[in-house]
This record gives structure tokens, C-alpha cells and sequence, in this order.
């Protein structure tokens, strides 16, 4: 795009390279909140259809637009701010919140060569994004100088850190079969890994435990239920978000919902293909990829809001125990037992 | 030219941030403060081409090193004016310091403007073909390799004395067993009652 904006228009390699950034964010952060908007109507349709419910469907052709109504409700709102609040942290939490669960999308691969940094880094990058988005969550805690979402931000940061570890060492595992820690490589690393004929690093024997850990930690960093306990209304009221109100509280949503999203990309792309059509066959590659990996996504976003209709909580001492006693030495071991074998059979 | 203006943006950054975290009166705000200097740190890191340092940096400091920081100063009760009032006591050591670092400084950059001490030898440019990541590791599991290990030894006795030294196992703790919790199945917990007569209670 670079090349478009430099060349074709003539704006010479700076001014190209600024624009061609500035449109590709816009590219992607644009469409992200329109697709947030309409997967939170998602989640509601499948929650209220396990429920059997109807859901939203007033506002627009069987509910469509309830998040825009809601959008607009809340943007109509007054921004309370608590007097005993320490101003300042108390808004740039959502904002930080929000920002976060949009920056890691720059180095998602949308198809060949679709893809904003194209960083050597890429998983690392990922990694160094999401371990931001706790800053939101404690800084709203503390900075609402109440008990309920000061209790949710500690819970947040324990947990967080707690499955960041485990997480860490799934991801190492991936990087081992792959050899390159660039998401584009990560993907081309799975064309027709199985037999020549499946792509996907989740169907390898050795990876596929990690593939069911990584959905569920990745559960468990996006505080999505079952392990909703920062936000546990039985127990918190909101938890971080008590003291919130409008637009500040709709931040919060709109970068939960974003950082769900991209977890659900995250399984796409590091276990199951990314943009790349499951089984290794020409004519599948007619359909452009973005349409696979949105495919993916969607399945993955299903399977969130499945779990979330279905199952109860977990109580904080099981989540814990799930994170260092169960997960992280699994984990761990994998990463032994999958560089010994590669050691044995691709290095030997 | 944009990496002119990033370098001075993100330096700037650095040493305003490392500034305000001595200079901010409340104890939290520092903690935030040096977080955002660590960040800017590891954008000064990108600029010279260590990526794969600059990421470990978020990782390491701002997302796992900072956050328990930052949960343990939230929880103490820090009471300003008695640390104010060791103020007059503490300065003759603070000036100390003071001298002493400004020295040092003064005297490495007198050296480094000396030239010829041999550090621009030593450090080799990241050889052709090879990322950032495949230079370090390399050199890493090769030509450090025991010291690499030794190194995760430290860290791995370090972690372990730390467990040591704070668990004990406490009596008369109703911990809950997870194995025979999870053992147990509906009808050894669930009684049917509805025969029960009223106001006598259910005997457990």
C-alpha cells in the first residue's frame, strides 16, 4: 500500500509511508467496532436462544441495530465521575482499556500479505499487548476508590498474570513447530501440516492438547465466563466497572468484546489456520482467505458465548488452581516433550 | 526523519516519566509513571533494531513485574507525612549517591569521547540472513550456553527459597480436599426430605 500511495500518487516515501499506515489502522480499527457491535447482538441471540429466549429483537429486522441503540443510549448519558475518585486514572482507564484490546490487531494476518506490521516479533508483540490490558482493569479499581472494584482489580491481576504464564508457555510450544515467530510464517508453517492434506496445527497430535489450553486460558485472560470473577455481579455488583457510567462504561464493553474478538483470531491463526481453507485443496482457495479466517473467528466466538450460556462459575480458588497446578505444569512439560521430539526428528 | 522524531519523542518520554516518578506524590501514580518509562524504554529498544529486547522489556517488566508491583503498593497504607519527616535525616546519604552517579557519568563519557576502549569491537552486527531472535539465540545456546543455564539455575534457586521460606503448612485449617470433592457424586450429598416432619430439623 506503501508502494500505492508513494508511486501511483506521487507523495514521495514519507508522506506515502504515513498515509498507507494511517488508512491501513483505519482499515482495520473501523470495521473492528462494526464487527463489535454486531457480535455483542450475536452473543445475546445465542445466550437468549440456550436460554430459550428470543433476545433482542425490537429495534431494527430481528434486532440487528439493539447495539447501536445501545451505543447511542449510552453516548447520551451523563459521565458520572465518583467526587472521592482520583480523577484522572478514573478516564484514562476505559480509554487505556479500549486502546489496548485495539493495537494488538496490527500484526493479525488477514490473508497473504494482509496484514499491517509484518513483524519478526509478531507473537511476541501479542503477548506484550495483552499483558497491557490489565493496567485498564487495576487502574479503574483502584481509581474508583470503592471496595467492589478494588476486590475485582486484584482478582484481575491475579488472574491474569496467573494464565499469562501458561499462555506463554502454549505459544512457545507453537513457535517450536513453526520456527518463526511471524504470524504470517506461523500460518504458512500449517499449509497441509497433517498429511499434506489438513492445515492446521490444532489436528497435530502432539500440539492438539495445547490447542484446548489455549481456548481455555484464553477464556480465562479475557475474563470471559467461566471465569468472569472480576465482573461476578452475585458478588461484586460490576466489579471494576461499578462507578462507571456512558461513554466510559461503554469503553470498557466495546474492549471486551474487542479483546474476546482477537482471542478468537489468536486460536484461528496459531491452531487452526488462520486465513488459510481447512484442508490443503485448490479449488478452496477460491474463497478469499479474510472469508476463512472470519469463518474461524466466528466458530471460535460461538464456542465463547456457548460456554458462557452454559457453564456456572468457577469459585476463585479453582480458577487458581486450574492456572498453576494444572495448566502450567501441563504446559510445561509440553514444551519439553515437543522440542524433544523436534530435536529428535526435524534437527537430528 | 521519523525515527528522528521518535527518538526524541520517546526519550523525552523516558525522562519526563523517570522524573515524575520520584517527584509524584502519590505512591501509585509513581508506580504508573515508571511503567510508562519502561514503555518508552522499549520503544527506544525498536529504534535501534532490538525488537526482540524491546518485547521482552513490555513483557517481562510492564507485564508481569510492574502489575505485582503495582498491587503491593495499592495495598499499603503509606503515611506521607512521616516519610516526609525522614526527609532531613536521609539527605546527607541522598547527596552521596548523588555524587557518586554524577561522577560516574561525567567519567564514562569522558572515556567513551576518549575512544579506543574496545566495546565497538566486541559487539559484532547481527549476522546476514538472520533475524534479531535467531542472532540471540544462537549465540545463546552455543557460545553461552553454560552460562545460560547457570543462569536459570540462579533464577530457578531463587524461586524455589522463596517458596521455602514463606509457605508453611498451618493446623487446624479446614482446607478443602479437591480429590474427595471431586469424588463425590449427588447421592452421597442430597437427601431427599419431603417426608420430614415440620420443625424437627434435618439431622446431618
Amino acid at each position: 500500500m506503501t508502494g500505492f500511495f508513494a508511486d501511483t500518487l506521487g507523495m514521495g516515501y514519507n508522506a506515502g509511508w504515513f498515509t498507507a499506515t494511517i488508512v491501513g489502522i483505519l482499515l482495520i480499527a473501523l470495521p473492528l467496532m462494526l464487527s463489535v457491535a454486531m457480535i455483542i447482538y450475536a452473543d445475546r441471540k445465542i445466550w437468549a436462544a440456550m436460554a430459550l429466549r428470543r433476545g433482542p429483537n425490537v429495534v431494527g429486522p430481528f434486532g440487528l441495530l439493539q447495539s447501536f441503540a445501545d451505543g447511542l443510549k449510552v453516548f447520551l448519558k451523563e459521565t458520572i465521575i465518583p467526587s472521592s475518585a482520583n480523577r484522572g486514572l478514573f478516564l484514562i482507564a476505559p480509554i487505556l482499556t479500549f486502546t489496548v484490546a485495539l493495537v494488538a490487531w496490527a500484526v493479525i494476518p488477514f490473508g497473504p500479505n494482509m496484514v499491517l506490521a509484518d513483524i519478526n516479533v509478531g507473537l511476541l508483540y501479542i503477548l506484550a499487548a495483552s499483558s497491557l490490558g490489565v493496567y485498564g482493569i487495576i487502574m479503574a479499581g483502584w481509581a474508583s476508590n470503592s471496595k467492589y472494584p478494588f476486590y475485582s482489580a486484584l482478582r484481575a491481576a491475579a488472574q491474569m498474570v496467573s494464565y499469562e504464564v501458561s499462555i506463554g508457555f502454549i505459544l512457545i510450544s507453537v513457535v517450536l513447530w513453526a520456527g518463526t515467530f511471524n504470524m504470517g510464517g506461523i500460518i504458512d508453517a500449517q499449509r497441509g501440516n497433517i498429511f499434506g492434506v489438513v492445515s492446521a496445527f490444532g489436528l497435530n497430535p502432539l500440539l492438539f492438547p495445547m490447542a484446548v489450553m489455549f481456548l481455555i486460558s484464553s477464556m480465562a485472560e479475557t475474563a470471559r465466563a467461566p471465569f468472569d470473577l472480576t465482573e461476578a455481579e452475585s458478588e461484586l455488583v460490576a466489579g471494576y466497572q461499578t462507578e462507571y457510567s456512558s461513554m466510559s462504561f461503554a469503553l470498557f464493553w466495546l474492549g471486551e468484546y474487542g479483546n474476546v474478538l482477537l482471542m478468537c483470531a489468536l486460536n484461528a491463526v496459531l491452531f487452526w489456520g488462520g486465513w488459510l481453507p481447512p484442508v490443503d485443496w485448490a479449488p478452496l482457495y477460491m474463497v478469499p482467505g479474510i472469508i476463512w479466517l472470519f469463518a474461524k473467528i466466528l466458530v471460535f466466538f460461538f464456542i465463547f458465548s456457548w460456554v458462557k450460556a452454559t457453564v456456572p462459575r468457577y469459585r476463585y480458588d479453582q480458577l487458581m488452581r486450574l492456572g498453576w497446578k494444572i495448566f502450567l505444569p501441563i504446559s510445561l512439560f509440553w514444551v519439553f516433550l515437543v522440542s524433544g521430539y523436534l530435536m529428535l526428528t526435524r534437527y537430528s | 526523519m521519523i525515527q528522528t522524531i521518535a527518538f526524541y519523542l520517546f526519550a523525552t518520554l523516558v525522562i519526563a516519566s523517570g522524573a515524575l516518578t520520584i517527584l509524584a506524590r502519590n505512591p501509585v501514580h509513581s508506580v504508573l509513571w515508571l511503567i510508562l518509562a519502561f514503555f518508552n524504554a522499549a520503544g527506544l529498544m525498536v529504534l535501534v533494531g532490538a525488537e526482540f529486547i524491546a518485547m521482552l522489556l513490555v513483557i517481562v517488566y510492564v507485564g508481569a513485574v510492574a502489575v505485582l508491583f503495582l498491587f503491593v503498593v495499592m495495598m499499603l497504607d503509606i503515611d506521607f507525612s512521616e516519610m516526609r519527616a525522614g526527609f532531613g535525616r536521609y539527605l546527607p546519604f541522598g547527596v552521596l549517591l548523588v555524587v557518586v552517579l554524577a561522577a560516574e557519568i561525567i567519567f564514562a563519557v569522558g572515556a567513551w569521547s576518549a575512544g579506543g576502549i574496545g566495546l565497538g569491537a566486541a559487539t559484532s552486527p547481527t549476522p546476514e540472513g538472520m533475524s534479531n531472535i535467531q542472532a540471540l539465540g544462537t549465540l545463546l545456546y552455543t557460545r553461552y550456553l553454560y552460562i545460560f543455564e547457570a543462569a536459570g539455575l540462579v533464577l530457578l534457586v531463587a524461586m524455589i527459597g522463596a517458596i521455602v521460606l514463606t509457605h508453611r503448612t498451618r493446623g487446624g485449617v479446614r482446607a478443602q480436599n479437591i480429590r474427595r470433592q471431586n469424588q463425590r457424586r449427588p447421592q452421597d450429598a442430597v437427601r431427599n426430605v419431603v417426608d420430614q416432619p415440620s420443625g424437627e430439623g434435618v439431622t446431618l
